[in-house]
């Protein structure tokens, strides 16, 4: 009796470990062959997106290449140091592209790509990666929607305090009714970025 | 031949899953909030349907029956993560479009019941049809679906086609109306469920004719 069911036992575990050996070994593969091209593409997507926050005209460096590391900030939302990417002319850096996250999107992490030049005013924004609802809260994204263009030449100066929420709050930025968390999130943490970089101006523009 | 026809017509209509079958709810309540997304998605289905069928129905002697259910669910897994992993490297805007719901293929139960319902009782040619099938018939629905709350909700028809085919395909998006502010309904859940009545109450009505 017990030496029956001890049988079917092994066999049923065995099976089970030869099948969870060939799925893993099937994914460890496909995973060696596409992670190549999967870094390549997400590189190229992120080029693309630091060529649309400061516009390619406006510096003569490879900013892919010319990144300094800052270590995680409250006001930047980053756990891990992250890359500072930096715009030059004439050997001067005349902007910078910050990574800024807002944890308090609809559903998790908003990552943005925030440009700054040198006068404090954002060249540009854009999202890199949400999990906002599809046709809802992605109007974020500038395949979706120019709203995120809202924010050029945005400054601290030009827009005070009270003014960086959406308008519902008070402020001063648009939204779609039925999606404002996802918004509010971006103008919260784009403000912050904007607050990170002023207090840490020399030091991100140290050429 | 006559085996595939039948397979085709419980796909497509007799068996289909957005309708009849009533199964893999979760995207097509939350995907289809225009007519691209939930063809994308479903023919994403489709393709992991006819791939775990036909990769079942092959070993289906050697899947001791008490623990089926977790192969089955292991073998979906690993093929959905391989799609996943095939899209995010080679075809980087369908990636940015369907993101996310790609892993959520494992869990549309109507992936694991065709491979439970068929595959592990048929031979392996009409099982890779029948996922196929099942799968493009899910895909229509998806579609139909997708364009009604597309059109409702925010009066276009195809937005979003060129992130699929290509920039060149823009033009090819409809705006209905020149100045529509939207329905809010019909993009949000509830909008989908009124849709989805309103599809199958269509498709009995033919029925019964």
């Amino acid at each position: 009796m017990f030496k029956d069911h001890f049988k079917k036992m092994s066999i049923t575990a065995t099976s089970m470990i030869i099948f969870a050996l060939t799925a893993s070994t099937a994914l460890s593969i496909f995973y060696l062959i596409t992670k190549s091209s999967i870094e390549e593409s997400d590189a190229k997507a992120k080029r693309i997106f630091l060529n649309q926050v400061i516009p390619a005209d406006l510096y003569e460096n490879n900013l892919a290449k010319d990144t300094i590391s800052i270590e995680p900030s409250p006001f930047l939302g980053n756990k891990k140091n992250i890359d500072v990417y930096r715009a030059k002319k004439n050997n001067q850096v005349i902007a910078v592209i910050i990574e800024a996250v807002a944890p308090d999107g609809y559903s998790g992490e908003i990552k943005t790509l925030v440009g700054i030049d040198q006068d404090d005013k954002i060249l540009g924004v854009r999202v890199i990666s949400h999990k906002e609802t599809p046709g809802l809260g992605d109007y974020i994204e500038i395949e979706k929607s120019q709203w995120i263009k809202n924010f050029n030449l945005t400054s601290l100066d030009k827009v005070n305090e009270k003014q960086w929420a959406v308008k519902k709050d008070g402020g001063d930025f648009d939204y779609v009714s039925g999606a404002t968390i996802t918004p509010r999130a971006i103008v919260k943490s784009t403000y912050k970025c904007l607050l990170y970089t002023k207090e840490n101006k020399k030091r991100l523009f140290a050429s | 031949m006559s085996d595939i026809k039948k397979i085709a017509l419980d796909g497509f209509w007799k068996q289909n899953p957005g309708t009849v079958q009533l199964l893999g709810l979760c995207p097509t309540l939350a995907v289809t909030t225009s007519a691209i997304n939930g063809f994308s998605l479903g023919i994403a289905t489709a393709i992991v349907m006819a791939a775990s069928n036909a990769s079942v129905s092959p070993i289906r002697k050697f899947i001791p029956s008490e623990i089926r259910v977790p192969i089955f669910i292991l073998i979906i897994a690993s093929l959905v993560t391989i799609i996943d992993f095939s899209i995010h490297a080679y075809i980087h805007p369908l990636y940015k479009a369907l993101g996310i719901f790609i892993p959520l293929i494992v869990t549309n139960c109507i992936v694991l019941a065709r491979v439970e319902s068929f595959a592990a009782k048929n031979e392996t040619t009409p099982s890779f049809f029948d996922g196929l099938f099942m799968g493009l018939g899910l895909a229509l629905v998806l579609a139909l679906l997708g364009g009604m709350r597309e059109f409702f909700g925010k009066g276009t028809l195809f937005s979003g086609i060129d992130l699929i085919f290509g920039p060149s395909t823009s033009n090819l998006v409809i705006h209905f109306f020149s100045d529509y502010n939207g329905f809010l309904l019909a993009i949000l859940p509830p909008g989908a469920f009124v849709g989805l009545a309103c599809l199958i109450a269509l498709k009995n009505r033919i029925e019964t004719r």
